[in-house]
Formats: C-alpha cells, sequence, structure tokens
C-alpha cells in the first residue's frame, strides 16, 4: 500500500505551500502530534495544526471541560496552552523531529497580542504556516470576538500577516450572520487560506440537576453533528474567494474529505474524530489514495469544486 | 510507553448484579505491558452515537493475553457495553496513564470503593506477587453485599485478607471504609493506594495528612481521548493549575491535588 500511496498524486497547495495530500489535523484535538506518535505515521500527514498558543501560558476553565452530546461533544477548554515562550523552547524541539508540515494556531485578546505571537514564531525554523484563531473575545472590545466582526477580523489578518514569513491561514469562526462577509474581508486583508468551520456554539442542561453541563455554561460543538453546517458553509465561502479553502467539521473519513472537496475546500481538517479514532488522519490519506487509483484520477485537485449541481 | 489500538475479542462476561458488569477481553498487546492503575479506552459501538470512547481501569490481567475492565451502568455508553456478547470485539486504545507505584518496604494498604475498586484487584495481585513477604491490606466498601462479594472472593482467591464494608450492613462494617480503615494497625511508613467515590477519596486523603501516610489516588474523569489532547481530563492540583487525569494520572500523589466538595 506504502509504494502505491507515493506513486498517487493527492498533492494540493496553500498559497506558497506546497502539501503532500490535503489531510490536515485540527488544532485542539491532535495535541502537539508527539501524543499521536504510536498510532500515527505522522509523515504521512499534509499538515499538522498545533494547539491554539497564546502570549501568555494559560490554565483554561475549571471542569467540567467537555461534554458528549448526539453524534458529538461541547467543549469549553478555554484556551489552555504553554505560551508562545515555552511552545518554541520546548514543542517545537520535538515538533521539529517530525518530517510533516507544521502549522502553529495562535489566539490572543488584543491585536498587539496577535502582533507579538506572530512576531516571535516569525524566525523560529520548522513552521510551515500559521492558522489565526479569531473566534476568541476582543478585550478592548467589550469581549465581541474578533472573528463576527468584519473589519476586527481584517485588523487581526493584517498584524499577523505584516509579521509573518510563512502562509497565513485565518480560522473563520460559524457563528455570524454571513461567514462569506468575514471570509471576503480576510481575504482583503491578505490572508493565503482561510479554515473552516471552528466549533458551533451551543449548550448542555442535565436536568436532574437543573445545572449547565459544563462550568462554562457555554461551549463549543464539534464532531459529526456539524459536518452538515460546515459543508454549507465551505460551499458558500468557496464561491466567495479565491483563496484556497480548508474544510473543518465532522470530518472522520475519506468519504467525508471527498465531499469536503466537492464542495470547494482545498484541504481538510479532520479534528474530533482524531479523539475517537487517533488513525483517523491516516486512515484518510490510505482511502483518498485508494479512490483517486480506482476512479483513475489524474489528480486527486479533480475534485476541488467539482460538485455536480442538480 | 507502549500504547496500542485493537479490536479485542470479548472472551467473558460476568454480571454481578443486574447493573454492574465485568468483560474479558483477549489482548495480549495490551494485557503484557499494562501496569495496575493505568487504564483503557473502549468504543461502545460502530457508529457515531455515542461517540466518545468511555474510560475504564484494567482491573485484571491473566496470562499476558486477557485483561479485565469492571463497571456499573450509568448511562448510554455503559448500557451498551453490559449488552455485548461473548464472541464480539471491542475497539480499545491502551494502556494509557501513569500506574501506581510501589514500595515493598513499606505497609501498603488498598482502599477501593464501589467501581473503584477494580485497579485495586489489578495491583492486589501484583504486589502479592512483587513483594510475597508483604502482603497488602485490602479495605473495600459498596452499597450492598450482592456488588461487593464478587470482588471480596477475587482478592481472597490471590490469598488477600479483606476488610469489607456495606452501606446498608449487609456485608462486614455497617458504614464507610474510612471507619474500617481509622481502627486497622497501620505502620508509620504505610501507603494508602485509594480509588473511589470522590467524598470518600478526599475523606482517606485527610486520614492520610494527618496520619502522615503517603497516599495514592487514581482519579476518575471524563474525558474524550484518553491521550493527552482534548485537555478535558483535568483535576485541580495546589499550585492553582490543572493537571490532566490522563496524562499526569490517573494515579497521583493525593498532596499534589487540591481537595474540595465537588
Amino acid at each position: 500500500m506504502a509504494s502505491e500511496v507515493s506513486s498517487i498524486d493527492l498533492r494540493v497547495s496553500i498559497g506558497s505551500l506546497k502539501l503532500k495530500n490535503p489531510v490536515m489535523t485540527a488544532s485542539g484535538t491532535f495535541g502537539y502530534a508527539r501524543e499521536f506518535e504510536p498510532y500515527v505515521n505522522l509523515h504521512r500527514l499534509g499538515a499538522v495544526v498545533v494547539k491554539g498558543i497564546s502570549l501568555e501560558p494559560r490554565f483554561g476553565n475549571p471542569p467540567p471541560r467537555i461534554v458528549e452530546t448526539s453524534c458529538g461533544m461541547l467543549n469549553a477548554i478555554g484556551l489552555e496552552n504553554v505560551g508562545v515562550d515555552r511552545f518554541i523552547s520546548e514543542k517545537m524541539v520535538t515538533l521539529r523531529q517530525v518530517n510533516v508540515p507544521v502549522f502553529v494556531n495562535i489566539l490572543g485578546d488584543t491585536l498587539d497580542e496577535y502582533r507579538e505571537i506572530a512576531n516571535r514564531l516569525a524566525d523560529v525554523e520548522g513552521i510551515s504556516g500559521i492558522e489565526v484563531n479569531i473566534s476568541c473575545p476582543n478585550v478592548k472590545k467589550g469581549g465581541v470576538a474578533f472573528g463576527t466582526d468584519p473589519e476586527m477580523a481584517a485588523a487581526v489578518t493584517t498584524v499577523v500577516k505584516k509579521s509573518s514569513t510563512v502562509p497565513v491561514m485565518v480560522k473563520l469562526s460559524p457563528n455570524v450572520t454571513d461567514i462569506t462577509v468575514i471570509a471576503r474581508a480576510v481575504e482583503d486583508a491578505g490572508a493565503d487560506a482561510v479554515s473552516l468551520i471552528n466549533t458551533l456554539i451551543g449548550m448542555a442542561i442535565d436536568h436532574r440537576s437543573r445545572k449547565p453541563a459544563l462550568a462554562n455554561v457555554i461551549g463549543g460543538l464539534s464532531g459529526p453533528a456539524i459536518k452538515p453546517v460546515a459543508l454549507r458553509m465551505v460551499y458558500q465561502v468557496a464561491q466567495a474567494v479565491s483563496v484556497p479553502v480548508i474544510g473543518v467539521g465532522g470530518i472522520e473519513t475519506a468519504e467525508d474529505v471527498l465531499e469536503f472537496m466537492l464542495a470547494g475546500a482545498t484541504a481538510v481538517q479532520i479534528g474530533t474524530a482524531n479523539f475517537v479514532n487517533p488513525r483517523a488522519s491516516e486512515e484518510a490519506v490510505e482511502g483518498l489514495a485508494h479512490y483517486v487509483a480506482t476512479e483513475r484520477m489524474g489528480s486527486i485537485r479533480e475534485m476541488i469544486g467539482g460538485l455536480v449541481l442538480p | 510507553m507502549p500504547q496500542f489500538q485493537k479490536k479485542t475479542q470479548i472472551t467473558r462476561i460476568e454480571r454481578f448484579s443486574s447493573d454492574i458488569v465485568r468483560l474479558t477481553l483477549d489482548s495480549p498487546d495490551i494485557a503484557s505491558v499494562a501496569k495496575p492503575g493505568q487504564f483503557v479506552m473502549v468504543r461502545t459501538g460502530n457508529g457515531k452515537d455515542p461517540l466518545l470512547r468511555r474510560p475504564f481501569s484494567i482491573s485484571q490481567t491473566s496470562n499476558r493475553k486477557h485483561f479485565q475492565i469492571l463497571f456499573k451502568v450509568v448511562g448510554r455508553g455503559t448500557s451498551l457495553l453490559s449488552h455485548c456478547r461473548e464472541g464480539e470485539f471491542l475497539s480499545v486504545l491502551g494502556p494509557l496513564g501513569t500506574g501506581f507505584t510501589v514500595d515493598c518496604q513499606r505497609m501498603n494498604c488498598l482502599v477501593g470503593g464501589g467501581m473503584g475498586i477494580a485497579p485495586l484487584l489489578f495491583l492486589g495481585k501484583t504486589l502479592s506477587r512483587t513483594c510475597p513477604e508483604n502482603r497488602p491490606l485490602v479495605v473495600v466498601g459498596a452499597r450492598s453485599k450482592d456488588e461487593l462479594e464478587p470482588m471480596v472472593n477475587d482478592f481472597n482467591e490471590i490469598g488477600l485478607t479483606v476488610h469489607p464494608a456495606t452501606d446498608d450492613g449487609s456485608l462486614g462494617h455497617h458504614g464507610l471504609v474510612t471507619d474500617v480503615l481509622k481502627k486497622l494497625d497501620l505502620r508509620e511508613d504505610s501507603e494508602i493506594f485509594v480509588c473511589g467515590p470522590h467524598l470518600m477519596m478526599m475523606a482517606v486523603h485527610f486520614f492520610c495528612e494527618e496520619r502522615r501516610y503517603s497516599c495514592q489516588v487514581s482519579m476518575e474523569t471524563s474525558m474524550a481521548c484518553g491521550m493527552g489532547a482534548c485537555l478535558g481530563c483535568i483535576v485541580p492540583v495546589k499550585s492553582g493549575a490543572y493537571a490532566h487525569a490522563c496524562s499526569d494520572g490517573p494515579v497521583f500523589d493525593s498532596k499534589e491535588l487540591l481537595w474540595q466538595v465537588k
């Protein structure tokens, strides 16, 4: 199977970055990659997006932080992470040993924080791209998420782009009235790609205790439950922008990847499925190779935007 | 630490009561490397609902081939598992987490409540083998005799004397395991290994702190992945931060944790 896979053309491009296949892992679902080494040949993946990094370390939210819902899960982790300096001095050391492109997901409460993180990452060896999480609350604007306002989303994109030497991908929030407006705003601000969707805000209640299931009361919904919403948004955004669209949301198998590519995605990220099947990403790569071979396609790129409308 | 993702066959199903089930699973890979205190993540079905795996501590291994999990039916996942049949296969990840740290020179005492007794059986077996001159004391409690007796028998089978306690008095002491623990003649160098309901573990921790005994607790939390990625399984620690039950634990020195009524 391995030699067969290598002769099949699964390559895709995100800006100047060439990926050997369109399967990435989603931020916050794959740790710093080393956690998955017992299960996955990491070098076979298109790219790895590591856990969101902030300027200072964050402890995150109190428990309970996760709860299972129908065909999905809610999380309110609270962006727990080691902070950018420890990320560079510890996590990047091991990530460099893995032969796979690494995207670093970054987040902040102010424009200055985004700028400072991007600056500190700019000269670090082994980073192939930046993914900007704009779903964080903007502290200076009363906690409204950067990602829900086109001007603020564009402003974040501009500062990160200015400080970065690698492709910048902006991860869009689905919790907006029209996601294409935000997508166009970040494209105009210089984003090299957009990834969508981040989690849908949701809630779960335990009627016996009369308490919310999460200590944070509300959380982000992910998993198969959100796949139809993600597909719809990828389809809409792919028609609204010309930069590559990275599909995220409920993707588990090669079939799911093909569906997102037909909707217009250049690549995808596998998220919650990593928790259930740590081999999901590598199995999706194998499934795509098998599909391209059996369909006698020249390249997986033929699938991008290939949706046949009725 | 070796970890595996395996389709494991159910070779035996034991129903201890209407809602307590023990499964024996065939996996030489997992059984031969597992240590007491470690756990596995089990898929309860093949579909997307319920989506997540469920964590279970390994309650025993045998012949480096089989391992057991013991559980009470508390929700949809465990209900589905309780309806499995012998010969069926379950997807299992493991062994995961840190195990108990044992020292044969100390007086070792295992304290378990309810399903928390499960990992202590594995520990009791290992201690009996590795420290044959210094067998551990065992104090276990549950709601009633139905629930507790099968586990008491398991400890007896490996030659360990058990001090049981039940909520209804149907077996052993009528009351809490901590009542029994306080009456034992424990040496100064005692090491207590605890797994059970949160309040019970907290009571044992404070008891150990007062008497200056070492105390290792096995924490139970909900978790999505079991391998350090989801960051859902946090346990508050004294420094004000959080530890992760799956990768930093599930076994902790009780002094490191922040104990509070939930």
